[in-house]
C-alpha cells in the first residue's frame, strides 16, 4: 500500500517547551509524510507556543518532512474571524480549514480541509474540490461504506485522508468544559486543561469511562485503532492516514502504523504492539463498522450498504 | 421591532396549533432522515404538508421545510427529493445544511427561498458569506455558541437576515458538528437525524434510584419518580475531576424572552422556538405567550405576564439564556 501518514495537529495544551520538543523529535525521528501545526482547539492557547512555532516547522521542513497549518475548528467572534483572516494570508505552506469559513477565504489556492468539516457525501466533496481542496480528512462518524462511496466518486485532484488513530474529536463547544470540571468559567479558566496532556477523564455515575474533555472541545474515551482496517480503505481509495497526537511515544506509534501500511506488520501484531505502548488505554473502532463508535469491531469492513 | 416569529411544526395538528396561536411562520419535515427531528411519530407525508401549506398560507402564515441533515454518501435521492417536494408543494422556503444539497437546490430550485439550518454551524462572518456568495442563502439561522453583542457585530458585517433561538431544548455543543450520540449509540444528528434516539434509552429501577441509560451508558441516576427532561447524553450527570457534575449542561431550557428587545437591536429578523418534537398543547401555549410578548413589545409596551407564563413553561422549570450571556461560557 502506498499511503502516507500524516500527525494531526495537538489538539492539547501542552506546556510551550514539551510541544517544541515534540516536534524536534518527530522532525528527527518519525517516519511521518506530514505534520500539521496549529491552535485548533481554543484561541487562548495560541500564544504560548507562538515563540516556538518557527522552529518547530523549520525543524520539520528540514527533516523533509510537509507542515500544514491547521485553522481553528470553532471560529467565534470578529476577533476569532481577524485572526483566522491573518492567519490565512500569512504563509505559502499548505493550509487546513477546519471551518467552511476558512474554505472560503482558501477558495482559489490549493488546500486541505479538516475532519471537522462536515464533508458527508460526494457532492459536497467534489463542490470543495471545485474550490481548491486537495485534501480532505474525512468525519470521524462517517461508516466505512460513506467512505467508500465518497472515495469512488471523488476528482482526482483530492487525496481523501481518515483518522486512524487516537481519541476522536467528538464535538466543539462556545463553553470551556474543563473549566467547568474545576469550577472555573472560560474567561477565568486559569488554564487548567494544561493539567490533562490527553484530556480529563470523564466516567459515567456508574464510573465507566465514556468521554474525555480538552478545553472546549469534547474527545472520545477511546483512542481510535483502525490498523486493521486500513489496507481495506486504502483499497477504496483513502491515500493518507491520520494519527492524532497524544502524550506517548509517538514516534513509536508512527512506526506501527507505517510498519502496517507498508505490509510488514500484521494488524493483530499493531494491535498488541499499540496496547504495550498505551498501557491501561482502550481502543475502538466502531465508527467505521457503522455502529456506536466506542465499540471495538474484529470483522470485515462492510464497504456498501 | 419586528420579530417575525417562527414555530415548530412536528405533526400537522402542531402546525394548526402554531398558525392559530399567531406563528408568522413554521418549520417541518419529511417522516425520514432527511430532517433532524427524525422520531417516531413526528413529521409530514407529502400529502400532509401540502394540506399544512394551504392552512397556514390561507392564515397569511408561511412554512419552512427543513430538509437539514447530511446527504448519506451514495443516496442523496431521498434528501434530493424531499427538497423537490418542498418546491412543488410550495413550501416557502426550504432549510438545509448539507454543501451538496444547498449546491443541488440552488441549481435546480434557484427560485425556492433557501435558510441555512443552524445544523450548518455558521458561526461568523467568513462562514455566512461562503453560504451566501455560493448559493444565495437569504437568511442563517445562528448556532447557539454566540453572545448577543457578538450577534449584533455580525449583523452589521453580514447582508443577510439571521434567525436565533429564543426558547426550547438547547444544544451546549456547536450544533452539526457533534457525534457524541454516535460514539454512545451509533445514531447523531448528522447521520440519522436524531440526538440520544429514544429506541437506545432505558430507564432502570434501582431501589430508590433510577439509572437513566443511553446506549449502555448511564447519563444519570435520579429519585424514582422526579420528574426529567428528555435525556439528552450532554444532560446527564458525569463524573470527572473527582466530582459528579451536569459536566455539559444542566437540564435547562433556553428562554430569551427577557432578551427579545436586545435581540431585535442586534438586528436579528426572525426568532425560533425549538420543538417540534412537543405536543400541540405545549406548542400552542409557547407560540401564544411569545406572540403576545411580541405585539406588546411592539406597541412599546411591556412582555410581563406573557413572559412570566412562559417560565412555567421551561423543560423541568430550569431555564437559561445561554450563550448569549457570556458568562455561559
Amino acid at each position: 500500500m502506498t499511503a502516507a501518514l500524516v500527525l494531526g495537529p495537538i489538539p492539547f495544551n501542552w506546556p510551550a517547551e514539551k510541544w517544541r520538543d515534540y516536534h524536534f523529535r518527530i522532525a528527527d525521528e518519525a517516519d511521518v509524510d506530514c505534520v500539521h501545526v496549529g491552535e485548533v482547539v481554543c484561541a487562548k492557547r495560541a500564544p504560548f507556543v507562538a515563540p516556538y512555532l518557527p522552529d518547530a516547522m523549520a525543524r520539520l521542513a528540514a527533516a523533509g518532512k510537509e507542515v500544514v497549518i491547521s485553522t481553528p475548528a470553532l471560529v467565534g467572534g470578529e476577533r476569532d474571524a481577524a485572526a483566522l483572516r491573518e492567519l490565512i494570508a500569512d504563509g505559502g505552506l499548505l493550509i487546513e480549514a477546519n471551518d467552511i469559513g476558512a474554505a472560503r477565504l482558501l477558495a482559489g489556492r490549493d488546500h486541505a480541509i479538516g475532519p471537522l468539516v462536515n464533508v458527508y457525501n460526494e457532492d459536497t466533496l467534489a463542490f470543495l474540490a471545485a474550490r481548491g481542496a486537495v485534501r480532505v480528512c474525512l468525519p470521524a462518524e462517517l461508516p466505512a461504506a460513506s467512505l467508500a462511496a465518497i472515495a469512488a466518486a471523488a476528482p482526482a485532484t483530492v487525496a481523501l485522508e481518515t483518522v486512524v488513530f487516537g481519541r476522536l474529536p467528538l464535538a466543539i463547544s462556545a463553553r470551556c468544559f474543563h473549566a467547568r470540571a474545576h469550577g472555573l468559567h472560560k474567561d477565568g479558566c486559569r488554564y487548567v486543561c494544561a493539567d490533562d496532556p490527553d484530556g480529563l477523564e470523564v466516567e459515567t455515575v456508574e464510573g465507566r469511562p465514556f468521554l474525555a474533555v480538552n478545553g472546549p472541545q469534547t474527545l472520545s474515551h477511546t483512542f481510535a485503532d483502525m490498523a486493521g482496517e486500513m489496507h481495506a480503505l486504502a483499497e477504496c481509495g483513502i491515500r493518507r492516514f491520520r494519527l492524532g497526537p497524544h502524550d506517548c511515544d509517538m514516534v513509536a506509534v508512527a512506526a506501527v502504523y507505517r510498519g502496517v501500511a507498508a505490509g510488514s506488520l500484521a494488524p493483530d501484531e499493531a494491535g498488541a504492539r499499540l496496547r504495550a505502548l498505551l498501557p491501561g488505554r482502550a481502543f475502538a473502532n466502531g465508527f467505521v463498522h457503522a455502529v456506536a463508535g466506542h465499540r471495538a469491531v474484529r470483522a470485515a469492513l462492510q464497504l456498501a450498504d | 421591532m419586528t420579530l417575525q416569529l417562527v414555530c415548530p411544526a412536528g405533526t400537522p395538528a402542531a402546525l394548526r396549533a402554531s398558525v392559530d396561536a399567531g406563528a408568522d411562520a413554521v418549520y417541518c419535515g419529511f417522516r425520514d432522515e432527511t430532517n433532524a427531528r427524525n422520531f417516531p411519530g413526528l413529521n409530514f407525508t407529502p400529502a400532509e404538508l401540502a394540506a399544512g401549506i394551504a392552512y397556514a398560507h390561507a392564515r397569511a402564515a408561511q412554512v419552512y421545510v427543513a430538509v437539514n441533515t447530511f446527504a448519506r454518501a451514495g443516496a442523496a435521492g431521498a434528501w434530493r427529493s424531499a427538497i423537490d417536494t418542498a418546491a412543488r408543494l410550495g413550501a416557502d422556503a426550504v432549510i438545509l445544511a448539507d454543501i451538496g444539497l444547498l449546491d443541488y437546490a440552488a441549481r435546480v430550485h434557484p427560485t425556492l427561498r433557501r435558510h441555512l439550518s443552524v445544523q450548518a454551524g455558521a458561526s461568523h462572518a467568513e462562514a455566512i458569506a461562503f453560504y451566501v456568495r455560493e448559493f444565495g442563502v437569504r437568511r442563517v439561522v445562528l448556532p447557539r455558541v454566540l453572545t448577543v453583542g457578538e450577534i449584533a457585530a455580525l449583523n452589521r458585517d453580514i447582508g443577510v437576515e439571521t434567525e436565533v433561538f429564543a426558547f426550547g431544548g438547547m444544544c451546549p455543543m456547536a450544533e452539526g458538528r457533534c457525534a457524541i450520540s454516535s460514539f454512545a449509540t451509533g445514531e447523531s444528528p448528522n447521520l440519522s437525524g436524531a440526538c440520544s434516539p429514544a429506541r437506545h434509552v432505558r430507564y432502570e429501577r434501582r431501589g430508590a434510584t433510577m439509572v437513566v441509560r443511553v446506549g449502555e451508558f448511564a447519563i444519570d441516576s435520579v429519585a424514582a419518580g422526579a420528574p426529567a427532561g428528555y435525556p439528552t447524553i450532554c444532560k446527564g450527570r458525569f463524573a470527572a475531576q473527582g466530582r459528579t457534575l451536569h459536566l455539559f449542561e444542566e437540564p435547562v431550557s433556553l428562554n430569551a424572552a427577557d432578551i427579545l428587545p436586545a435581540l431585535a437591536r442586534a438586528g436579528v429578523s426572525a426568532i425560533k422556538i425549538e420543538g417540534r418534537q412537543r405536543g400541540r398543547a405545549y406548542v400552542a401555549a409557547v407560540v401564544r405567550n411569545f406572540r403576545a410578548m411580541l405585539d406588546a413589545l411592539d406597541r412599546g409596551g411591556e412582555a410581563g405576564a406573557a413572559a412570566r407564563a412562559l417560565q412555567s413553561l421551561a423543560e423541568g422549570g430550569a431555564e437559561t439564556e445561554g450563550a448569549y450571556r457570556r458568562g455561559w461560557r
